[in-house]
């Protein structure tokens, strides 16, 4: 319960300048990224050291009041969004780099360092932390811990999960819990570390996270394959895998997503072609060099029009910014976009390609699919206007629709983007009702007074607010 | 309540450009208050989320979404880099124009603005005076940026290291200015602007000796007013549009190619806010209104003019390590508002004398933001400081920038550090190497 005499103690504990109450202020913990409906917190803190983290934690659990943890807020389903009687406890304050680690190759920080500045500064030291979700100029490392959030060099890289050695969390009490270490290998205790790892913030509230490095690849080369053909685009794709090359990234683009992008670029894409491309493969130069001409073979094999390889880094730099220009040329077409991430083994690529055309066509809704083909998980991007309430019941089916098929074909609802309260309704269909109910007993066990991010990965009625 | 529904329906007139945000939250990464704060409701994402807010009636502050409506700098950072394209300064800026219809002004924006800013002949005189008087209550600190500070506690200038008015600004050494093209044939209207009038004349001067120097003629129409930007982003259309009608009156008579202006913010204000901002003006007729379209299509920043019109090109000559060593700051409405930045580097490294470098983070905003440098010292010094360290590590002994405002908060942040470095504009720089 919030009284007043409860927030004096959060400003107490936490600093009167840390603390929000005003409904203006509120206002803005209200959403994520995420298209679900905004709900406005009863307050929000912004703790600036880990002994005001772990009070506003033990603060929460005393008083009975759940709480939303949030880095940059750029969830894409709805995790951040807070409850209504709820806290949004601020991690942005704490952004210190603690520690990189040349020689044992490791780094230690505070959970609301930005990505991007993180690898910035590894790679600054010849080391490379290789997760780059799309969000990552903003993105805090404890929201990428706790979404286990991806990127475009999942397929080689793997994703976050792969590069925390370990973490310091707060737990339901605001105790500190400790997990893994500095080394490569560990084998004390449970593993907590993986179980923290994409919990959403409903398991603990990370303090410090340790993640591992690698030396940065001496060399990479990035291409761009045009297909008349989709089909052919997906194939290569199975192929470039079954002739065992991982490239660094392996992304595609549809028509409908070439054409937005060079609405809005004009980067001399070719608005003909059915899809593209665009690959990058790293490591040494000798392996860049064979992998690389590996790759054209098998494009031309799958009948690719034309292949570019960028000759310098101004080269690069053009193929991925056409890349990363996709979702917000797509952005500019419609008022409303809604971005899945379902994912299927990368053999059903082509099925799966295929299935979102035909959704696209029986729901009479614009979807632009672009993303990350090499590890199967593409980004069907719906484009619609929200107040178009007819239409938005449409877009609702095509959703389901989609998740359906990514299920038949083996896949999962989402490869990056979280289940949060977007997918929770939908977990079951994927799992069984026993792992709903193990994940349920879990939660109770670990937080009784539900107070951790209630509502999110686990639907429960009760959750509601 | 009726009232709030009367807001509320203006508000509407918003939806289509809100609701464009999808609140991915990248204004994060560049908006340079929020760096500072980490407050959602300093960032874009968190003001138009306000905004939205208060239209769908989601809450009632009003009071409290404009003033957080008004802690922004108004740089453009958010609407350069938003994925989505949402016209964030457009949207911010009628906003401020509706809420503050709602809310009234505040008594010293409206002393500033409707008794000063908007009779423009009253403002010169007074800054006159101020000229004179100045020296009594300040002193100098700085003599090579040529700073000084109050003598006494001062409210309104707190601890700032100000360049002071000049003792003659700009308008009583040239009133009034019509020559013909020779060489060149172009002819342009020199719009001067009120602090390279009354603070930076140099500026001034350096425009006109390049204008003359390639045969440009110059027309300079006499009792120029202010652009009106202090007025429109408090939400004071009233002034705003006296301004707007003054200077259309100010401007006619005679004809030109281009309007040229070495300010950064008067050419974005005229060129972008202008014509976005006029309409449903009750004094703006359709004539005017045409007029002022023409003025936005004509009017071109000072580095652009001399770069691309008149072809002023790079030195071929080497720039050995005894060159001055210099570099460039961006000022946001030239570079984010207009794409102006590889102009005034030219115009730069065209003068032999300079070695020119980048600084890191050369295009992140000053921290002047105009009035919110008024209301926000404290965080515009921070943001203000973070540059001056940028500039401190180039380690050159001059920098330049296309806007007398960003000019004066960079002396502010040197000045304060004690710093040896000069500010100057780059066509300062390069009236220099002219004879």
């Amino acid at each position: 319960m919030i009284t007043p005499g409860v927030l004096k103690e959060f400003e107490r504990r936490i600093g009167r300048e840390n603390l929000f109450t005003d409904v203006t202020d509120r206002l803005t913990y209200s959403y994520d990224a995420a298209v679900v409906d905004p709900v406005v917190p009863a307050f929000a803190v912004q703790p600036r050291t880990s002994e005001a983290l772990s009070w506003a934690v033990r603060l929460c659990n005393e008083n009975l009041i759940p709480m939303t943890v949030r880095g940059a807020g750029t969830n894409l389903s709805g995790g951040t969004v807070p409850s209504s009687e709820g806290a949004v406890v601020l991690t942005n304050a704490l952004n210190r780099i603690i520690e990189i680690n040349e020689e044992d190759m490791f780094a230690v920080v505070e959970p609301g360092v930005v990505t991007a500045k993180l690898a910035l500064a590894v790679e600054s030291k010849g080391l490379f932390y290789p997760p780059d979700p799309g969000s990552q100029s903003v993105s805090t490392i404890g929201g990428n811990v706790a979404e286990n959030a991806g990127g475009l060099r999942g397929l080689k890289y793997g994703v976050t999960r792969d590069y925390v050695m370990g973490l310091q969390f707060f737990d339901a009490n605001g105790d500190p819990v400790k997990t893994g270490s500095k080394t490569v290998k560990c084998a004390t205790g449970y593993n907590l570390t993986g179980l923290l790892v994409g919990s959403e913030g409903t398991l603990g509230v990370f303090d410090r996270i340790i993640l591992k490095l690698i030396p940065l690849p001496r060399d990479r080369k990035a291409m761009v394959a045009v297909f008349n053909d989709l089909n052919h685009a997906c194939e290569t794709v199975a192929a470039v895998i079954a002739h065992r090359i991982i490239p660094a990234t392996l992304e595609i683009m549809d028509n409908f997503t070439i054409r937005a992008v060079e609405a809005s670029s004009h980067a001399g894409l070719p608005v003909d072609a059915a899809a593209l491309l665009l690959i990058e493969v790293d490591g040494h130069p000798a392996q860049v060099e064979e992998d690389a001409e590996k790759i054209s073979t098998l494009c031309k094999k799958f009948e690719a029009r034309d292949i570019r390889v960028a000759k310098d880094a101004a080269e690069r730099e053009k193929v991925w910014s056409a890349r990363r220009g996709a979702l917000s040329a797509l952005a500019k077409i419609k008022p409303t976009l809604v971005l899945e991430d379902a994912t299927v083994p990368r053999s059903k690529v082509p099925h799966m390609v295929r299935a979102i055309e035909e959704i696209s066509r029986k729901y009479n809704i614009s979807i632009g699919t672009f993303g990350h083909a090499g590890d199967g998980n593409l980004h069907p991007t719906i484009l619609t206007d929200r107040r178009n309430s007819e239409e938005w019941k449409r877009v609702e089916s095509a959703v389901s629709a989609i998740f359906d098929e990514a299920l038949t074909l083996g896949g999962t609802l989402s490869g990056e983007h979280g289940t949060g309260i977007a997918k929770s309704c939908y977990l079951e269909k994927e799992t069984s009702k026993a792992t709903i109910l193990y994940s349920k007993r879990l939660k109770s066990a670990l937080d009784p007074n539900r107070i951790l991010n209630p509502g999110k990965i686990i639907w429960d009625k009760t959750d509601s607010s | 309540m009726s009232e709030m529904k009367l807001l509320v329906d203006l508000m509407r007139e918003l939806e289509d450009q809100l609701i464009v945000c999808m609140r991915c939250g990248m204004c994060q990464a560049v908006c340079p208050l929020f760096e500072q704060t980490g407050r959602e409701a300093d960032v874009a994402r968190g003001k138009l989320a306000l905004l939205t807010g208060l239209m769908n009636e989601m809450f009632k502050d009003a009071e409290g979404t404009f003033e957080r409506l008004n802690r922004c700098l108004l740089c453009g950072s958010c609407a350069a880099n938003c994925p989505s394209g949402v016209k964030i300064l457009d949207i911010f800026i009628k906003a401020r124009a509706i809420l503050a219809g709602f809310m009234g002004l505040s008594p010293a924006k409206r002393i500033l603005l409707r008794g000063m800013l908007s009779h423009p002949k009253f403002f010169d005189r007074l800054t006159e005076w101020g000229a004179v008087f100045q020296t009594i209550f300040t002193k100098p600190v700085n003599d090579l940026i040529g700073t000084s500070c109050s003598r006494i506690a001062s409210p309104l200038l707190s601890d700032r290291h100000f360049v002071p008015l000049a003792s003659r600004p700009f308008h009583r050494t040239t009133p009034e200015l019509n020559s013909n093209p020779t060489s060149s044939k172009i002819k342009v209207l020199f719009y001067v602007g009120c602090l390279i009038d009354k603070i930076f004349p140099q500026v001034a001067e350096a425009v006109v000796k390049a204008l003359k120097h390639h045969g440009v003629g110059i027309f300079i129409p006499p009792n120029q007013g202010c652009c009106g930007i202090p007025a429109v982003s408090s939400g004071d259309m009233k002034s705003f549009e006296k301004l707007i009608v003054h200077n259309l009156n100010a401007f006619s008579g005679t004809s030109y190619d281009y309007l040229v202006t070495a300010c950064a913010t008067c050419t974005s204000t005229i060129k972008k806010i202008w014509p976005v901002m006029i309409k449903g003006l009750p004094h703006i007729n359709s004539q005017m209104e045409e007029r002022v379209y023409e003025i936005s299509e004509k009017s071109m920043d000072i580095n652009e003019f001399l770069v691309n019109i008149i072809g002023v090109s790079s030195s071929t000559s080497p720039r050995d390590a005894s060159g001055i060593p210099i570099t460039y700051h961006d000022p946001c409405h030239l570079k984010k508002s207009l794409g102006v930045y590889q102009e005034p580097r030219a115009l730069i490294k065209s003068n032999p004398a300079y070695r020119f470098s980048e600084m890191p983070s050369a295009d992140w905003c000053c921290g002047l933001g105009g009035s919110f440098s008024l209301s926000y010292y404290e965080i515009s010094s921070r943001i203000g400081k973070k540059k001056r360290e940028n500039i401190v590590t180039n380690g050159c002994r001059v920098v330049a920038t296309g806007c007398p405002a960003c000019m004066l908060q960079i002396s502010d942040m040197l000045s304060q550090s004690g710093d040896r470095v000069r500010v100057n504009h780059p066509v300062e720089i390069y009236a220099d190497s002219l004879w």
